[in-house]
């Protein structure tokens, strides 16, 4: 377990971090997000003790990382892939990590076996491919087996069945009751991975929740039901208080509703149900609607991206007519 | 318009603004603007500039210093020579970066993508790095011409050595560039052209003062006589400078003509036979 | 649009590229997939006129590509954000590119504005973050106003608002009747954005399709069907009627039935027959990611040879519908957990069984 208490960063005047505190447990997967410049990658770094916390404390299962013996045996992170001496091959860059923790060399093997680069193990690590590195990166990480594992953009570079492998990879290690702490932009893919929630923004927690949860707190969710009976379904809906709206292609929903009540409510009265499933909107839409609340979010009030597609001034070739 | 312009398909996009040919003067303005964009490029000239003022006057201030005049026939402009071979380096180093640069960085291929024509490219640049460099040259070596003769006091110059000193300067070095400009385009590695190019102008000397055997003499003069540095010496003199062959006065700029004309011409043909 | 006909690349003896022949059309977002290695680099590479095919042509518009008379007026494209010289300024990259096609200064700040660089325009670009030299690759795609796209991996380095900024602009671009083709790994990202695919796999053609058709082909749907809590005897019947109908079950780890081979008003008559009440008769179709999988297996250079990670579903316990049956052929493996509520933090339900744990079913 990573717990993590009142952590601050400031460089000079700028607040990178600002009194953060949560934990991080073991058994699953927690996905880290939040927008660029707000503060993920030095609480990252800090969690791994490569910047000094201008104030509070991380600790690792209740120590600091720096009074841990062979720190790779309890965290492996992969942060930046390409911090590899190219000159070395694969196989001696993971061997001077391995003998720096004390870990067998024998495990250096296990683990390119792993992660699919056995074949080109002794190979010059500077002509990888940017999904190679990343393997490389995930190898390092694993070497030590530790009870720790946290990931920075894990899937960067990698090809459709890499983005696969690793995704399993993390649920089978969280599944052996591992911490996996995992850190992405990618909202489709967050929403396939994790298990619990850490948001920041401006260095500022903004949720800590599961997955569930979180999507339930912002978004709405509700039930869509599809019967040949539609005229009495949305009858006895309305009877028992629930107020079914017509949707596209004869579908009804029914908001403030859970599948098992209307799916008794149903059986009780003999209706046929040829749909009954509850919907919920997608992470993204979530994490959008929430950080699109949250004053905290951006570190400027305009929007970065300049009126979405809209172009400032009159366009290139406008006519008087046009513009 | 004249020029083939792609069919629409049904529903599909057309630009409201009339798509015309680009040409050559296109790619002009934009390496125009690649090559002032860079300070990389300001720097190399800068210290060109420095060098070539700097040891001109040193030179000229020296020789002015001493008793008496050391060539009797010779006027004071051939001091500008050494000028010229420092700055040559200079030159080579920007022509080699201007085009090896693009390999480096990759972006060859947004260059090629927004101009499939590679000879309108390479011709482009060749162009605005021959009139950048000539220009900032010539000027810089009148300069020193100027400074040279008002210092010391030699033989009166003629108008055809002053416009060697001055105009021939600048052709030599912006014809090397040309070169240059060609050897970064065929090996496409700044640090292995550069080496090349400074070898090239190094190693014929190097080479022809170990040529101690009778037999390597006339190897040993034609080098003396054709390398790079005694070309630059011979621009400023009317006798050659080793034997009694060799070239003199404007011989050198021609030599470098054709030289750049057949690297640029090799060059062209890489370009537009390789993958990128 | 794109068209590439018996489009052929080999270098020495290796072929990265055979015999491609496909269209992009306009008005569409085009996902390009393929495996590493297969060849989709090339093949970008070939369409944009900086690898000469060893056979076969592509044109754009119907014409090749170094005929075009001002190549970025009809064609951007962004293959690599990084192509930039550290030391111009953001402006200045863009300018030098808009006045090879004789696009006017006012062009530069327009697409600046567009992908929100206006602030560092005039900073170098070497200071620039991934997501920001990625921002200015896709201006210089955009700056000629043109009607093909070309993007490879253009959500890499960009944080949530700009990927859902990108999928839009690509969406927004493809419906104003432009060839958009985008080339990508990220399969939950691609089913987000692309409209039809063309997959290849050790360069050659693997599919040429619209997005629900590739999924229909290359795996099946099912629905999930839930029985009442507590209520065991409910699920073994509805899991018989249904069986015995021809459909096939399978267990889910959250105790629910996924069932394939029956289209969704006949199981919810069988559960009427059988008097099993449902709490939950959903369909589901799968995922880009499992369809694209099932296709391109075999057709990968690294692959990880870790086997134990292939089964994430606990094998059916003593009393667990399922248990004891046939293996069950052609079925789609478990999905992710993203299809359905992931079970509350500390129950992990791909967890090895414990003996203090309660019996699944009692859940």
């Amino acid at each position: 377990m990573i717990e993590v208490e009142g952590l601050t960063k400031r460089y000079g005047t700028k607040t990178a971090v600002d009194h953060l505190s949560f934990r991080v447990r073991p058994g699953m997967i927690t996905g880290f997000l939040g927008p660029n410049g707000a503060g993920k990658s030095t609480t990252m770094r800090m969690m791994l003790d490569l910047d000094n916390p201008t104030s509070g404390t991380v600790r690792i299962d209740g120590r600091h990382y720096r009074d841990l013996d062979e720190p790779l045996k309890y965290i492996g992170a992969l942060l930046d892939a390409k911090a590899m001496h190219g000159g070395r091959s694969a196989y001696n860059n993971l061997l001077c990590l391995a003998q720096s923790n004390r870990i067998p060399e024998r495990r250096v093997g296990e683990v390119l076996e792993l992660v699919g680069l056995t074949a080109v193990a002794r190979k010059k690590s500077k002509g990888f491919s940017l999904g190679m590195g990343q393997r490389l990166g995930i190898a390092s990480a694993l070497l030590g087996d530790p009870e720790i594992l946290m990931f920075d953009e894990p899937v960067n570079g990698l090809d459709p069945e890499g983005i696969h492998w690793i995704r399993n990879l993390m649920k089978a290690l969280a599944a052996e009751g591992r911490t996996i702490f995992v850190s992405s932009h990618l909202m489709s893919e967050m929403a396939l991975t994790a298990d619990h929630l850490i948001v920041i923004g401006q260095g500022k927690l903004l949720a800590d929740t599961s997955m569930a949860d979180f999507i339930q707190q912002n978004s709405r969710s509700y039930v869509r039901l599809r019967s040949p009976q539609r005229e009495r379904v949305r009858d006895v809906l309305h009877a028992h208080g629930f107020t079914a709206v017509e949707a596209g292609g004869g579908a009804l929903e029914v908001d403030g509703a859970t599948t098992e009540r209307l799916g008794e409510l149903a059986a009780e009265n003999g209706l046929v149900l040829h749909e009954l499933s509850s919907q919920r909107a997608s992470l993204e839409e979530a994490f959008m609607r929430m950080t699109a609340g949250a004053v905290e979010y951006h570190a400027h009030g305009t929007d970065i991206h300049g009126g979405a597609l809209a172009a400032p001034g009159p366009r290139w070739g406008a006519t008087s007519e046009e513009a | 318009m004249t020029a083939p312009t792609p069919s629409p398909a049904p529903h599909s996009y057309v630009s409201p603004i009339p798509v015309r040919r680009a040409h050559l003067g296109d790619a002009l303005a934009s390496e125009w603007t690649k090559i002032r964009s860079l300070r990389s490029t300001m720097w190399t000239l800068g210290v060109m500039v420095l060098l070539m003022l700097g040891v001109g006057f040193g030179v000229a201030l020296i020789v002015a210093a001493a008793s008496e005049y050391p060539a009797e026939n010779e006027s004071a402009l051939g001091m500008g020579f050494f000028g010229l071979l420092l700055g040559s380096i200079c030159v080579m180093t920007l022509g080699v970066l201007t085009i090896a640069s693009e390999y480096g960085t990759g972006m060859i291929r947004t260059t090629l993508t927004a101009c499939p024509s590679r000879g309108r490219v390479l011709l482009a640049k060749a162009i605005v790095f021959f009139a950048l460099v000539f220009t900032i040259t010539t000027l810089t070596a009148t300069v020193v011409a100027v400074a040279q003769v008002a210092l010391v006091s030699g033989p009166e110059p003629t108008v055809d050595q002053w416009l060697r000193a001055t105009v021939g300067a600048g052709l030599f070095l912006a014809l090397t560039g040309l070169v240059s400009l060609a050897v970064g385009t065929l090996i496409r590695h700044s640090a292995g052209a550069i080496t090349i190019m400074i070898g090239v102008m190094l190693m014929p000397l190097v080479a022809a003062m170990f040529m101690m055997a009778e037999s390597l003499s006339g190897v040993r003069d034609w080098l003396l006589a054709y390398a790079l540095p005694s070309q630059m010496i011979a621009l400023y003199s009317s006798v050659p400078v080793e034997g009694a062959s060799g070239p003199t006065g404007w011989d050198p700029v021609w030599i470098m003509l054709v030289l750049a004309l057949g690297a640029l011409g090799g060059a062209f043909a890489v370009l537009n036979s390789r993958d990128v | 649009m794109i068209e590439a006909i018996g489009l052929t690349k080999r270098y020495g003896a290796k072929t990265a590229v055979y015999n491609l022949s496909f269209q992009v059309r306009p008005g569409v977002v085009t996902g390009f997939l393929g495996p590493n290695g297969s060849g989709k680099s090339t093949t970008m590479r070939m369409i944009l006129g900086l690898d000469r095919p060893t056979a076969g042509s592509v044109t754009i518009g119907g014409h090749p590509f170094p005929q075009l008379p001002n190549a970025p007026r009809q064609v951007g494209a962004l293959l690599d954000a990084k192509a930039v010289h550290g030391g111009r300024s953001a402006r200045n990259h863009l300018l030098s590119l808009a006045q090879l096609a004789g696009i006017p200064a006012q062009r530069v700040d327009e697409v600046l504005g567009v992908v929100g660089l206006q602030e560092v325009a005039r900073q170098r670009s070497k200071g620039f973050s991934l997501g920001m030299g990625q921002r200015l690759g896709i201006a210089a795609a955009l700056l000629g106003d043109p009607q093909v796209l070309l993007f490879d991996e253009p959500v890499n380095g960009l944080d949530p608002e700009g990927i859902l900024w990108v999928r839009n602009l690509m969406r927004k671009l493809a419906s104003e009747g432009r060839t958009v083709f985008v080339s990508s790994h990220l399969m939950s990202e691609m089913a987000l954005t692309a409209d039809h695919l063309i997959v290849i796999g050790r360069g050659q053609l693997l599919a040429d399709m619209p997005v629900r058709e590739f999924i229909a082909a290359n795996s099946a749907g099912f629905a999930r069907v839930r029985t009442p809590e507590g209520e065991p005897e409910q699920r073994e019947k509805l899991t018989a009627a249904l069986t015995e109908a021809g459909g096939q079950v399978l267990s889910e780890p959250d105790g629910a039935l996924r069932v394939a081979g029956l289209p969704l008003p006949r199981i919810s008559d069988l559960a009427h027959g059988a008097d099993v009440r449902l709490w939950e008769l959903s369909p589901h179709q799968a995922s880009l990611e499992e369809a694209y999988m099932r296709l391109t297996q075999g057709a990968v250079d690294y692959r990880s040879t870790d086997d134990r990670l292939a089964h994430l579903q606990a094998p059916p316990q003593p009393g667990q519908p399922g248990y004891g049956q046939p293996p069950q052929p052609v079925i789609p493996e478990v999905p992710q957990q993203g299809w359905y509520a992931p079970p509350p933090p500390g129950q992990n339900p791909y967890a090895s069984p414990q003996p203090s744990d309660t019996p699944k079913d009692a859940r």
